[in-house]
């Protein structure tokens, strides 16, 4: 079988993402240039919400690599950050950001005019809930900044969440205060988290509820078009605009299901659910490939972890640390089989694709049995595809062209 | 007329056409170098198989293209991918529940069929050629030796070399070693053997029924016997293993012209 040409329908709320994320950096810039705002960089789930509310502005360096994918520029970059003893095997988000970095460039130029550079760092706020290699990442532009570097080590493996697993991370953010203070030259104010904490879990919500329209048969909402979308939730949680951009999706994703509009003109056969990170530099493609063949890949476990159910902002640090430790990245191989069982029920899904991202072993949940283990308990037939987050000389789309087009099949002659 | 269904199977190596009539027996087939130009190819191949069947064009009620260069075979009706066609093909001659191991040129598949012939899964190796005929081809050129005497040498060895590695390039190092080290070339050539199943047996477990297709293994016999020592039991082959694919294609082709889809001639 080979797929037809089908016309995505596009959200009208994607346009006013676009122009929150440009804003958004657009505002870095400034300050970096101006030294207005205090800049701090945090990874994709650090602590947030601390650093908004001592009035940092926040960057983060995972959309930016994640950009460095989308535009297809990381086999320049990443070269460089292996001259320099970063190994290709090891995350190509940090060998693409640093490789950028040292060849004076940014995807930002292109993207918005304007912007030369990446903004500079006053302090850098790691946490190790995504891997190892964030704090190496960060290290570095530490050192190069001459900035503080400020970080959490999370607890890995959770089957469940214990007092003891917050109260340990609880504390490391609480340790954090007196030295961010410092760089910040304000006092902390426990009000101004808590504010924070309350937007925060608004956006948690808020997504979570766009997330769950793509239950609708059809559904309203790709995989594909969810890793955009979920840019502010990403760099903007804590904020107020962002809640007025997910109010607007969330109701242009509800008109759609009234109207029982599908994300393309197309029909949707089959409903496939995606477990890794994806394919920067083939979003299009691959939206194409399964859009073509009659499927939808309509939820993931990577867009759905941006939600922090725990946030509680009547217990900042407590259930900002359980909100942190309750990330599937973070669990145990038990509870991980038992989440995506309940959301390939939840989303009515006939299949289920895994990337194995050769640099991103944290977020490849095949190679330890998992698809083998999750097909003989729920039926549902598995592909893995071999591939990468963003260095796309790991990729054979031909091979993975053929393994989509077989999967598919297999889907419609079950 | 005799209505005639034709499956083009076109590989990274070689461009595998077959006839089938409506009773799905095999009227001809071509089996070529697919080069650089598919599409001449396929039609090449086309013409040689109807000339062996003794068959015209106008003969042609239904055609479906299979391989990497499926998309350029301009005359089919329809596009089907190597591993539904594999299934089809295996089925068609062994109609168990089976698992197939495919040994093509570029790529090596594992596909598991249920006793009705439904696919449950397939493997393909990843972004690697370890394994498949291009790694024999590597390391025929290295050993200075024709790639169709390497069946011979392997079952005249006596002392096995195993080789270690899981990439051609590191594979192709060892075997020079090897030569260095005064081993001899049969010894090297079925530890070459060893290692292209070695590669394949790791990607999936294997049911009770095997079936063994494609290329490399119509060329070397020799890989299915030592993979039944391998694995402890006998493998099944068709008659002719390199046309699988080619055969799947044509029976999809069948069905594709009762269905009606796209049909062109017939």
């Amino acid at each position: 079988m080979a797929e037809k040409e089908v016309r995505p329908r596009r959200l009208k709320t994607a346009s006013d993402i676009a122009k929150f994320m440009a804003d958004y950096y657009y505002e870095l810039d400034e300050a970096s240039k101006s030294g207005s705002r205090k800049i701090a960089w945090c990874t994709s789930v650090g602590p947030a919400e601390i650093l908004r509310s001592m009035g940092f502005l926040t960057y983060f360096p995972e959309t930016h690599s994640a950009l460095i994918g989308t535009r297809k520029m990381a086999e320049d970059f990443i070269p460089s950050a292996n001259a320099i003893g970063y190994s290709p095997d090891i995350c190509s988000y940090l060998t693409s950001d640093i490789g950028a970095y040292l060849q004076g460039t940014t995807p930002l130029a292109k993207a918005f005019p304007g912007i030369e550079r990446i903004p500079g760092a006053d302090v850098l706020v790691y946490n190790t809930n995504q891997c190892r290699d964030v704090q190496d990442w960060f290290s570095w532009y530490s050192k190069r900044f001459g900035a503080p570097l400020l970080g959490v080590e999370t607890h890995r493996n959770i089957e469940k969440v214990t007092p003891a697993h917050t109260s340990s991370i609880a504390a490391q953010l609480e340790n954090m205060i007196e030295p961010l203070e410092k760089i910040a030259g304000r006092r902390f104010d426990i009000d101004e988290l808590k504010n924070a904490v309350a937007l925060s879990r608004q956006c948690s919500v808020l997504w979570e509820k766009c997330l769950a329209t793509a239950s609708a048969v059809p559904s309203p909402l790709t995989f594909f078009d969810a890793t955009t979308l979920m840019g502010p939730a990403v760099v903007g949680r804590g904020l107020q605009p962002v809640l007025d951009l997910y109010g607007l999706l969330l109701e242009e994703l509800n008109e759609r299901i009234e109207r029982g509009e599908g994300v393309t003109e197309g029909p949707e056969r089959h409903r496939i659910y995606w477990e890794g990170m994806p394919v920067w530099g083939r979003l299009s493609m691959h939206s194409k490939l399964f859009g073509g063949l009659g499927a939808a890949v309509i939820a993931s476990t990577y867009c759905s972890s941006w939600i922090f159910n725990a946030l509680d902002p009547a217990a900042p640090f407590e259930s900002m640390a359980k909100a942190y430790s309750e990330l599937f990245i973070v669990r145990s191989e038990d509870y991980k089989e038992k989440y995506i069982r309940e959301k390939l029920e939840f989303f009515k899904c006939d299949g289920i694709v895994y990337h194995d991202a050769k640099t991103c072993p944290n977020n490849s949940n095949c190679r330890y049995g998992m698809p083998q283990r999750l097909q003989s308990k729920t039926g549902i037939p598995a592909l893995i595809i071999n591939g990468d987050l963003n260095d796309m000389r790991l990729i054979s789309d031909e091979q993975t062209k053929t393994n989509v087009e077989a999967f598919i099949e297999q889907l419609e002659e079950a | 007329m005799n209505r005639t269904f034709v499956g083009v199977d076109v590989g990274s190596s070689r461009t595998k056409v077959a006839l089938l009539d409506e009773g799905k027996n095999l009227l001809g087939y071509a089996v070529r170098k697919s080069g650089v130009d598919f599409s001449a190819t396929a039609l090449e191949g086309l013409r040689d198989s109807l000339d062996m069947a003794g068959r015209a064009d106008t003969d042609i009620a239904y055609t479906v293209s299979t391989g990497y260069g499926r998309a350029n075979v301009a005359y089919a009706d329809e596009t089907k991918t190597e591993i539904g066609c594999h299934a089809r093909g295996c089925y068609h001659y062994f109609p168990l529940a089976i698992t197939i191991i495919d040994i093509g040129g570029q790529d090596n598949k594992i596909i598991s069929l249920d006793g009705e012939g439904r696919r449950t899964g397939f493997k393909m190796n990843r972004k690697c050629a370890a394994g498949t005929g291009a790694f024999l081809e590597e390391m025929a050129l290295r050993l200075d030796i024709p790639i169709e005497n390497m069946d011979a040498l392997a079952r005249q060895s006596t002392d096995m070399v195993r080789l270690g590695s899981f990439c051609t390039v590191f594979s192709a190092t060892e075997v020079l070693e090897n030569i260095r080290n005064g081993k001899k070339v049969t010894d090297i050539v079925k530890g070459v053997f060893f290692s292209v199943i070695q590669r394949i047996i790791e990607m999936d477990l294997l049911s009770e029924n095997v079936v063994m297709t494609g290329g490399v293994v119509a060329n070397n016999p020799y890989i299915v016997t030592m993979t039944e020592e391998q694995i402890g039991r006998k493998i099944l082959v068709s008659q002719h293993p390199q046309l699988t694919g080619a055969i799947g294609a044509a029976l999809y082709a069948i069905e594709g012209s009762r269905s009606g889809k796209g049909v062109r001639r017939g």
